[in-house]
């Protein structure tokens, strides 16, 4: 799968000596890597790695201590997730974070939040410039759930569904804004074989029809070794790897950690 | 004729996004609508409009404006009470100061000096969460409440007991405030002024800020990281909601009451119009209106039936158990059904719409 990607382009984020600690605890400890358009780089490790961490950097969810990233040429050391947001990275989490009480359909418009710009006068009057934008978002909406064959939960509560759809509604809200940078966190967590498969189809699918740059964390091996361009692993907050699937699978460091060989 | 969506094929988004998207639903609103505008004001009489009517619509547009804080948006307010004595004394000054100013606009205009007054009480949100909100926003209760007795200013150093709202036509020769106002016309405004109203409040919850109240109450973090500002969510709902309950206070002094006085607006109104919502449904514009019916008329049918049953009962005894009652009611929404009867009523048409077959 991996050699029909020659479409990686130039760095869309760079991360240098980024370095996190909560109180005592060192979550990531000088840790630099890039995310190239149009990859799919996975980011693995055991638990308590900082795999979550680093994405909650990368999407301002956390300060580092040390440390800047470039995100599309800007330099930066920290910024709000909304601000995030607004500069095209969208996310789900590892803890489903859905909006419960909102149907489907809207949890997916929320993720066109910030593509809607009708001041709220034209709201109340759900009329003119502003039915038109409604009706503009909800088409968008509607290519998602057929993209993710979402169509018979469209009305239902995304408290009531499953955990695997749920996942697969939280993928919706994040493609709704359209990122340039997807970062998903254990997509595929607690998920069956068959609904592993489905995810896996959608992110390459994503990648391929959207060329959107994703950055993933995931335990299943098999599944980070078929999908991903990249491999990054990151052991006690620091990275003791990074290369391609094959390299990664290799490297002593990487067996060590898995196993479990002390440091 | 069966209540079914059978065979309506809707053919764009818009049609799936209307309010009513069954059939059914627009026929039974509209012969509501005229039932209402045109039956109830040549029946009904005066008793039934001015002890029934006219403070339901009231409470309803109270219950509405609540709900789009405490319902969409997850922010417990108790406050209601002295957002509603804004509204009541900012139409008084503004009546008074501009006599000439068209009544419906002294009702929006005093809406738009609640919204401000509700921004400011709303920076708290920003900070703190649940029940710590709700007791700053008690506070702001008792603050504003003692604000409006404290300064003879707001109800023009007049030495009076009873402020009188002023007389005010909607069109000319037909007043709705002071005591030319009839009943039905005073029913007649309230109804077409609360409806707009009402659509105004669905037309937001149903788009873009609707939506970003909703993440906020779900899960405010999500909500950051898919765009929403915080701030701006919850201020604007703050403001929002403020607006209506401000205008529902104006009314309730210029229309259901004819007296300005902050004496109505105490904690205890607060509570009322929570208890609306709760009952009626949390996050939902119908159950503003089910709510606040329900709470107008139990306490009448409780009157009515206790009276029948026992005709020597005291009222003291009567009200008690209408606490007792009322505080059973709210329990066990709370437990059994926390979307209220808004929940109940979409439950009997599910069940409506698949009748006679059980699944
Ligand atoms: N908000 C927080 N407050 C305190 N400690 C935290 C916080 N978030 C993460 N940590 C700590 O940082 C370390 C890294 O956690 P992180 O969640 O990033 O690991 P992970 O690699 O995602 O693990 P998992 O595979 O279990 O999800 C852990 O020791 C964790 O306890
Ligand atoms: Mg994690």
């Amino acid at each position: 799968m991996s050699e029909t990607r020659d479409r990686i382009g130039d760095t869309l984020l760079a991360v240098e000596n980024v370095s996190l600690a909560f109180g005592g605890v060192r979550a990531l400890s000088e840790v630099s890597f890039e995310i190239r358009e149009h990859e799919i780089l996975a980011i693995i490790g055991p638990n308590g790695a900082g795999k979550s961490s680093m994405l909650n950097v990368i999407n301002g969810f956390y300060h580092p201590q040390d440390g800047a990233i470039t995100y599309k040429g800007n330099k930066r050391k920290q910024m709000r997730p909304h601000h995030a947001a607004a500069t095209g990275i969208a996310r789900t989490f590892q803890n489903i974070a859905l909006f419960k009480g909102m149907s489907t359909l809207d949890n997916i418009m929320t993720g066109r939040l910030l593509k809607m710009h009708r001041n709220f006068l034209w709201q109340a009057l759900y009329w003119g410039p502003a039915l038109r934008e409604e009706m503009e978002h909800r088409e968008a909406a509607e290519r998602i759930i057929d993209f993710l064959e979402i169509q018979s939960i469209r009305k239902t509560p995304v408290g009531r569904l499953p955990y695997g759809l749920q996942k697969r509604v939280e993928l919706g809200r994040a493609l709704a804004a359209e990122p340039d940078l997807l970062l998903l966190d254990e997509p595929m967590a607690g998920m069956n074989v068959e609904e592993k498969e489905d995810m896996c189809r959608f992110i390459l699918d994503v990648s391929d029809e959207f060329g959107t740059t994703i950055a993933l964390i995931e335990h299943d091996m098999g599944v980070v070794m078929d999908i991903s361009d990249r491999v990054i692993v990151l052991d006690y907050g620091r990275k003791i790897a990074d290369g391609t699937p094959d390299e990664v699978r290799g490297n002593p460091a990487v067996i060590d950690a898995y196993l479990g060989v002390s440091h | 004729m069966l209540y079914r969506e059978a065979g309506q094929f809707k053919t764009d988004y818009a049609a799936d996004q209307a309010i009513f998207p069954i059939l059914q639903d627009r026929i039974f609103l509209g012969l509501f609508l005229l039932l209402a505008l045109v039956a109830v004001p040549l029946l009904a009489n005066e008793y039934w409009l001015s002890t029934i009517l006219i403070p339901f619509l009231v409470f309803s547009l109270a219950a509405i404006g609540l709900n789009l804080l405490t319902g969409y948006c997850g922010q417990l307010s108790l406050g209601t009470g002295g957002f509603m004595a804004c509204g009541a004394f900012f139409a008084f000054k503004l009546a008074t100061a501009f006599p000439d100013l068209h009544i419906a606009v002294v009702f929006l205009l005093a809406g738009v000096g609640t919204a401000g007054v509700g921004i400011l009480f709303g920076i708290p949100s920003l900070r703190i969460k649940g029940f710590y909100l709700a007791v700053a926003t008690l506070a702001a209760q008792f603050f504003l409440v003692w604000v409006f007795n404290k300064f003879p200013w707001w109800v023009n150093y007049s030495s009076s007991g009873v402020i009188s709202a002023p007389a005010r036509e909607i069109v000319p020769g037909f007043f709705i405030t002071g005591t030319q106002a009839s009943p039905v016309t005073k029913y007649v405004f309230l109804l077409v002024f609360v409806a707009i109203l009402a659509l105004v409040a669905k037309n937001l919850v149903r788009g873009k800020m609707g939506r970003s109240w909703m993440a906020i109450r779900d899960m405010d973090i999500a909500a950051e990281i898919v765009g929403i500002r915080p701030l701006h969510a919850k201020l604007s709902a703050f403001a929002i909601s403020s607006f209506f309950i401000g205008i529902a206070g104006a009314l309730w002094a210029f229309i259901y009451t004819g007296s300005v006085e902050a004496l109505a607006f105490q904690i205890d109104r607060s509570f009322q119009v929570l208890f609306m919502i709760i009952i009626g449904g949390l996050g939902s514009i119908l159950g503003s209106f089910l709510g606040a019916a329900f709470i107008v008329l139990l306490p009448i049918f409780l009157n009515n039936t206790m009276l029948a049953v026992d005709p020597s009962i005291s009222t003291a005894i009567v009200s008690h158990i209408e606490f007792m009652i009322f505080g059973a009611l709210i329990i066990l929404f709370l437990i059994v059904e926390p979307h209220g009867l808004a929940r109940l009523w979409q439950i009997t048409k599910e069940k409506l719409r698949l009748w006679p077959f059980p699944y």
